[in-house]
Formats: structure tokens, C-alpha cells, sequence
């Protein structure tokens, strides 16, 4: 079955060169997209033409290939904002999620952290919205904070208003689990906890990949995402902040780009967001992801989300099918981004992934960059099936006889 | 080589019913480690008896079948061998205890954990103790 009833993914997958390769002479499973995703054609063929037509540096060219490859440029961070519902002067492009966090965790945190503050993050994060708070609470001797979670998956909001009493001077919550594929309402966390006077950073890495997002009614000050997970390039990402916020904050990065004027003793910045952009940037990849944007907004965010809970519903049931089978997580497809992990009777994660490989299937393995989380779960790890629009029916059957395959081999 | 060769029996025993599997209450060896990819564990202790013999060892560990079986095989292989045999344990010796499955880059370090973990160990061992093996020490 090729066809959900929200895609005709047979003419997705066309879209998409490397579903055309085998993986030991089986047909490609991918259903690692909560890592990375594969690249639409209109992607690569992007970067080409970057590279082969205008390759130029950005803003400071006054030459034809400068002023085109500045339009292109500026053109993509008008195409990154507008998908998330932000004005483009609002959105730095920065690595991915993981830049975005640290420039937030140096270019705000060193100004606005002192002693004995508190930071609160929570327990489904991963380690890119940990480990830079754990950094900043460090140097300022600040405290970090945890919100727990509830026995299904979802944040525990009681911990939460509990630590919100002790005036945390930061937030930083996701707006999807990687591991549970738990969806936040991040707009109802970000209301409460700028009541109680603390800024809020929402993490959209996979949040923006999967369904519609709209920074406006999140309400957050800070949200970042990264391009890879959406069909984009590696390498290119973004952070949206408030612009006042942005315009009180000092530098990231110092060097080229960033500045207005440069004196022996002091320098001024430039405005934002190029204050943030120092260097020559990540052109080829910022029109990359433009393109990428292109393609999604094209099938339309709305079907791309209708799509995957089918996925959803359809593999939770097939997959409870299969004895042995344990799922982390929200059942409900409603609360739930295109996320499956699970655990496989006594197979460990890596030699699933290992047995799984063999019939062309791609799966993670591991902690998924999540060890609070693991533990919290009581497991070191687990196998994660994510989906993105490639990704149908047929994938999730293929994973199924996969799973059996692997019970026939361990004797589960 | 298919996975289900890679799986025998032989290392499905060893995962579900580990030999050696435990701690020891006195211990003159003790050494851990982790496979930061997987999250693969080991810990192993060793009870160093007469001529520096390893006289008891066991390992407690979690992790993928092929890093707590290999753990497990290796600590049999050393059981009652000298303190000096572990420096030439080779990873081709790991290999061969299970079977020389075709494992790829990525599960070779769950097989090699475990020896890892004894060679850190064993050296640490050797090196702390090099006075009491060479009567000859120039610094004596």
C-alpha cells in the first residue's frame, strides 16, 4: 500500500534520489528521520546551482554573482522565517539546534544569569537543551532545575508550577520528545513561565520537521530548529529571538560581518540578526534549506502532519502486534510526533539495529542523545523508528517482519 | 554472513546465561569502562593468586550481546592464566571467541570492550607493581 490517504508517497519517494539505492540488496527502510532525513532532489539540485551558477560571499560584494547569492541568502531566511511565523530580521542562522542553544547559553546567559539564579529545563530533553544550562548554571553558580514527567510520557505541570515558584530566570522546554515524541503545549509553559519573570527558550528540532509551527502564538523568546531534519542540508539551522531581546544582547561570535564600525579600542555591532552571523556564513546550506522549506510547503505542513499520525496509529497497532514489543511514549497519535521507541523482549537496541540493517532497515539505537531520559525510563537505551513523508505503510510492515525476524533469531 | 551468523547460539547463550557474571568480595584488579555510542558497559575485577596468576575474575556489565558475550568468553579464557598472557590478548583472539562474525566497524568496539576493560585493568596492575616484579630497579 502506497498510498496514505493524505499522500501518493510512490511520488514522494521520486522525489527523494537515495530511496533509489539498496541496502544489502534490499529496498532502503529509512526510518531514521528524527536523526536526519533524506534530501529531496530540489535540494541538491539547490546546492548545485549554487555552486555550479553564482558561488559568491554574501553582503559585501558588489559584483553580479554577489548580489545574486545575497538574494538567494536573504531570500532563505525570509523562506525559515515565515515557515515558523517569524519576521526574518528575527531569525540567525546558526549551525542547527545545538548553535542555536549555546549562543543563547553565552550571548544572553553571560549577561542575564547571576548566582544562586535557577534554570529550569526538563527530564525529555536532549543533551543540546541540557548540557549548554548545565554549562551556564556552572559558571554563574546558578542551579539547574528538572521538570519530571508523568507515567505516560507527558510533562508532569505540577513539577513544574513548583519550580516556577523559585522565579527561574530560564526555561528551556522542547516542543517534541525525540525519544517519547511527546508534543508540548509550549505556548501554555511559555505564558506561565514568563509570568513568573523567566525567558523561555523552545526547542523545534522536532517539532518543525513534523507538523505546522507558529513562534507568535508559542510566545517564546527564543526557538530553534535545525535544517537536516527537514529535508534540508546539514549545517544550517535557525534561532528565532524577540528582536528587543536580541538587540540587548551582546555578541556571539566577534569578527567580520558582525560589526558596524571597528575602532583600536572598541567596535560596534551590526544589526540584528547579522550582530550573530559573524564570518562568511553557511550560504550553499541556508538556500538549501529555502529549498527544502519550498518542498514542504508545497505538500503542505497541515497533510505532512495528517500523514504521520496515520503512520503513527498504523505502527503502534501493527507493532503491539509482535510479542515482545514495548513502547516509550504517548499512544495516542494526537499527543504524538512521528516517533516510535520502543524496546524488543531481551534484544538489545544495537543488535535489533544490527539484524534490522540486513533487511535494509534503518533504525536508531541508543540513547538518542537523551541519558536523563534513559534513565528516567529505566533502560540504557532503545531502538527509534521515526517517519518522515517518504514513509508509508509498507515501511512499518517491513519493520514488523523485521521484528519477527529478530524474535526468530534470539528465540524470544 | 547473515546476522542470524552472527547470533549462534553459542553468543545468545553467553548473553542470557553470562559466565563469571558478578563481583568479587576481595579483588587486587578492578576496571570500567563504557562504549559512549551504545552505552555498553563493563566492569571487571581480578583476584591475582600465586606467580601473579589470575586466580578469580568476574565482570558485571550491560549492554548489546555481543559486548557482554565477549566479556563474558574472555573472562574464561584468562581465568588461571598469567597476568602477563593479558598483554598479548589480541583483538583477533576476541574475534575467534565468537565465532569471527562479520561484525562491521560500528559493533567491533562491542566486542572489544571487554578487552579493553581487562587490559586497563592488567597494565594498571603491572605498572603499580613493577617494583615488586623487578628486583633489579635501577632506582632501588
Amino acid at each position: 500500500m502506497l498510498k496514505t490517504e493524505v499522500f501518493d508517497v510512490q511520488k514522494v519517494r521520486e522525489d527523494f534520489p537515495i530511496l533509489k539505492r539498496q541496502v544489502h540488496g534490499k529496498r532502503l527502510v529509512y526510518l531514521d528521520n528524527a536523526a536526519t532525513t533524506q534530501k529531496p532532489k530540489v535540494v541538491i539540485d539547490a546546492l548545485v546551482d549554487y555552486y555550479s551558477r553564482y558561488n559568491s560571499n554574501v553582503h559585501r560584494s558588489v559584483h553580479t554573482l554577489g548580489e545574486e547569492a545575497t538574494a538567494a541568502y536573504e531570500s532563505a531566511r525570509a523562506k525559515s522565517a515565515k515557515f515558523v511565523g517569524a519576521p526574518p530580521k528575527e531569525l540567525v542562522f546558526v549551525r542547527g539546534t545545538t548553535e542555536a542553544t549555546n549562543l543563547v547559553r553565552f550571548a544572553w546567559g553571560e549577561q542575564n544569569v547571576k548566582k544562586g539564579d535557577v534554570l529550569v529545563t526538563t527530564l525529555m530533553e536532549h543533551h543540546s537543551n541540557i548540557v549548554p544550562w548545565q554549562l551556564l548554571a556552572k559558571s554563574k553558580g546558578a542551579t539547574l532545575k528538572f521538570v519530571g514527567l508523568q507515567a505516560d510520557g507527558t510533562l508532569d505541570m505540577g513539577s513544574f508550577e513548583n519550580l516556577l515558584r523559585e522565579a527561574p530566570k530560564l526555561v528551556a522546554v522542547t516542543q517534541c520528545s525525540n525519544v517519547l515524541g511527546t508534543i508540548n503545549d509550549v505556548a501554555t509553559i511559555c505564558a506561565k513561565a514568563h509570568s513568573a519573570g523567566a525567558t523561555t527558550v523552545v526547542d523545534g528540532a522536532q517539532s518543525v520537521p513534523h507538523f505546522p509551527v507558529d513562534v507568535g502564538t508559542i510566545g517564546c523568546d527564543f526557538f530553534a530548529y535545525s535544517g537536516h531534519k527537514m529535508l534540508g542540508p546539514t549545517g544550517i539551522g535557525a534561532l528565532v529571538g524577540k528582536k528587543h531581546i536580541l538587540e540587548e544582547m551582546e555578541p556571539f561570535h566577534g569578527g567580520g560581518e558582525m560589526i558596524k564600525e571597528v575602532f583600536l579600542d572598541h567596535s560596534t555591532w551590526n544589526d540584528v540578526p547579522h550582530k550573530f552571523e559573524a564570518g562568511t556564513v553557511n550560504i550553499a546550506d541556508a538556500i538549501g534549506l529555502g529549498a527544502a522549506i519550498d518542498y514542504l510547503t508545497a505538500l503542505g505542513m497541515s497533510k505532512v502532519r495528517e500523514h504521520e499520525m496515520l503512520l503513527i496509529d498504523y505502527a503502534l497497532k501493527t507493532l503491539h502486534e509482535v510479542k515482545g514489543f514495548h513502547h516509550y511514549g504517548p499512544e495516542d497519535s494526537k499527543k504524538k510526533g512521528g516517533v516510535i521507541s520502543f524496546n524488543f523482549a531481551d534484544v538489545h537496541p544495537h543488535d535489533l539495529a544490527t539484524i534490522l540493517d540486513e533487511e535494509g532497515i534503518a533504525i536508531r539505537s541508543g540513547h538518542h542523545c537523551a541519558q536523563p531520559l534513559m534513565r528516567w525510563l529505566d533502560t540504557e537505551s532503545t531502538s527509534r523508528a521515526s517517519f518522515h513523508v517518504y514513509n508509508s505503510y509498507d515501511d512499518v510492515d517491513v519493520l514488523k517482519a523485521g521484528l519477527q525476524k529478530a524474535g526468530a533469531i534470539f528465540k524470544v | 554472513m547473515s546476522s542470524a551468523d552472527i547470533y549462534r547460539e553459542l553468543i545468545l547463550d553467553y548473553y542470557r546465561n553470562p559466565r563469571n557474571f558478578g563481583k568479587l568480595e576481595k579483588f587486587d584488579i578492578t576496571a570500567r569502562d563504557t562504549n559512549p555510542l551504545c552505552g555498553d558497559e563493563i566492569e571487571m575485577q581480578i583476584r591475582v593468586g600465586e606467580g601473579n596468576k589470575i586466580e578469580e575474575i568476574k565482570f558485571v556489565g550491560k549492554g548489546c550481546a555481543i559486548s557482554q558475550a565477549s566479556a563474558s568468553m574472555l573472562t574464561e579464557l584468562a581465568k588461571g592464566k598469567q597476568l602477563e598472557w593479558v598483554k598479548q590478548v589480541s583483538k583477533e583472539d576476541v574475534f575467534k571467541l565468537l565465532g569471527n562474525p562479520d561484525l562491521g566497524p560500528s559493533r567491533v568496539k562491542c566486542a572489544l570492550l571487554g578487552m579493553k576493560v581487562l587490559k586497563t585493568g592488567v597494565y594498571g596492575y603491572l605498572g603499580a607493581h613493577y617494583e615488586d616484579a623487578d628486583s633489579s630497579d635501577p632506582m632501588a
